[in-house]
């Protein structure tokens, strides 16, 4: 069996910042990804992110990435990529099978997870039809692999995943012909709704898609209007042309590794449903596993890197890497970064959230 | 449905080599490196699979390998989930029907 100080499993921000923090503490960390290349959802977040210089405010998510992949470049962080983890035994036992052909056991004395999540369905006679797809995966088509998945969208969810990525499919040449929102109230932060207005896509509050229709594809869409008790009001039905859905409507934590490793579990309705209890190191129930990142709670990908930071840097202390002072600095430091990101009307709700988790009793 | 030429952030769609896959028995292009699932939506291919039971319809919908709607038979092995597996030269890829049929030697 092989044997590493700690393992981080996901590199998007929140794994990339944790094996960072650790590595520069001083500890020798093994960073995993299924995927063929690390960076996780940063490279499709090509519009500028916010928060303050700290959180490198105004610079865009694809440069964040790049950054981060330098980073762990410069500190010959080792990297499998290609690489599943199954599972995790014995609290400390990661059994990853590397490029689908061979299974591999590493012993470790740390486990941060970073799975980050998945984006939630919402399901209509059609959902599941070609061309119904998460917003986030059609962002996923037109930023990373420079593909456009459909010519016409109807985008559900004016949250910022909705309006952002409605911006980004217009940027891709696709026509957005719709904007629905169940709730009476557009969701997204100011700025990019207002970036989707000026370019003349309607908004439709207290809406919903009733029905997509198609054959092999979808070829249209019907929309409705909601009542206050979130039922259709029969007339108000709207057909529209469009062979895309796009759904936003939130996203769940990917907690199955640490639930299955056996990390206590609380419900968090604000945070995505289903979390992992953590202390305000990112540390779990068992001692040896620490989570960062949208599993702990789906945030951004602001809050996930400080949330990863802050793991590695408790994981290394753990390890007597960091010393008790420089822990402290280094602690208070990315807890005050994260309270700046967690302010305003929209952080507020999440901080409360957090701090009931924390809140909560082990076990 | 269309590949992204030009875009007003990423800028000019990247030089890469083209390598040959064949799709449900078609020669076709796909950039090197690139996924089986971006490679057929350029292509404009309308579903990768049908349903076992009632024969629907699929495609991709997460587009990040976690709901596997977008599985296809890949050089013989079915359920290969196609948004996060990159195409290789005289790769063979087929429309997948149910849960498909292992066609590789074992």
């Amino acid at each position: 069996m092989e044997e590493r100080e700690v393992v981080v499993i996901g590199a998007g921000p929140a794994g990339l910042s944790a094996a960072l923090e650790a590595a520069r503490s001083g500890a020798h960390v093994l960073l995993v990804d299924e995927n063929s290349k690390p960076g996780g959802q940063l490279f499709k977040q090509i519009h500028k992110f916010f928060g303050s210089r700290d959180h490198r405010a105004g610079v865009r998510g694809i440069d964040i990435g790049t950054q981060l992949l330098e980073e762990a470049d410069a500190l010959k962080i080792e990297v499998w990529l290609d690489a599943e983890v199954c599972g995790i035994f014995n609290q400390r036992d990661v059994w990853i099978v590397r490029n689908k052909e061979k299974s591999v056991n590493v012993r470790a004395q740390r486990i941060i997870i970073a799975t980050g999540a998945v984006e939630n369905s919402v399901n209509f006679p059609g959902w599941s039809l070609p061309g119904v797809m998460g917003a986030g995966a059609a962002q996923t088509m037109i930023n990373l692999h420079r593909v456009l998945p459909g010519f016409k969208v109807l985008m559900v969810g004016s949250g910022n995943v909705g309006v952002i990525v409605s911006y980004q499919l217009l940027q891709a040449g696709a026509d957005v012909k719709a904007i629905v929102e169940a709730a009476p109230r557009l969701g997204g932060y100011g700025v990019h709704t207002a970036k989707v207005r000026r370019a003349g896509v309607p908004f439709h509050t207290s809406h919903t898609v009733l029905e997509a229709r198609g054959t092999d594809h979808v070829e249209s869409a019907t929309i409705v209007q909601i009542d206050d008790k979130w039922q259709p009001i029969p007339g108000t039905e709207k057909v529209l042309d469009v062979d895309t859905i796009c759904i936003a409507a939130g996203l769940t934590p990917l907690v199955e590794l640490a639930f299955a490793a056996g990390c206590e579990p609380l419900y968090s309705p604000l945070l995505g449903g289903m979390v992992p209890w953590h202390d305000a190191s990112m540390r779990t129930s068992i001692p040896s596993i620490y989570i960062a990142g949208d599993i702990s709670g789906v945030e951004e990908a602001s809050t996930a890197m400080e949330e990863g930071r802050m793991a590695g840097l408790s994981a290394a202390h753990s390890l007597g890497y960091v010393a008790e002072q420089v822990y402290e600095v280094g602690f208070k430091a990315a807890e005050q970064r994260m309270l700046a990101l967690r302010s305003g009307l929209f952080g507020q709700k999440r901080r409360d959230a957090k701090a009931a988790i924390m809140a909560q009793t082990r076990g | 449905m269309q590949r992204i030429i030009e875009h007003p952030v990423l800028g000019p769609l990247p030089d890469v080599p083209m390598v040959k896959i064949i799709v449900d028995g078609e020669p076709m292009e796909a950039r090197e490196g690139e996924m089986i699932a971006a490679a057929l939506i350029a292509t404009g291919k309308k579903y990768f699979r049908k349903t076992i039971k009632t024969h629907e319809p699929r495609g991709i919908y997460c587009g990040i390998g976690r709901c596997t709607d977008c599985v296809m038979t890949v050089n013989g092995i079915p359920n290969v989930r196609t948004c996060i597996t990159p195409v290789e030269d005289g790769m063979v890829i087929e429309t997948q029907m149910g849960y498909g049929v292992w066609k590789q030697e074992q």
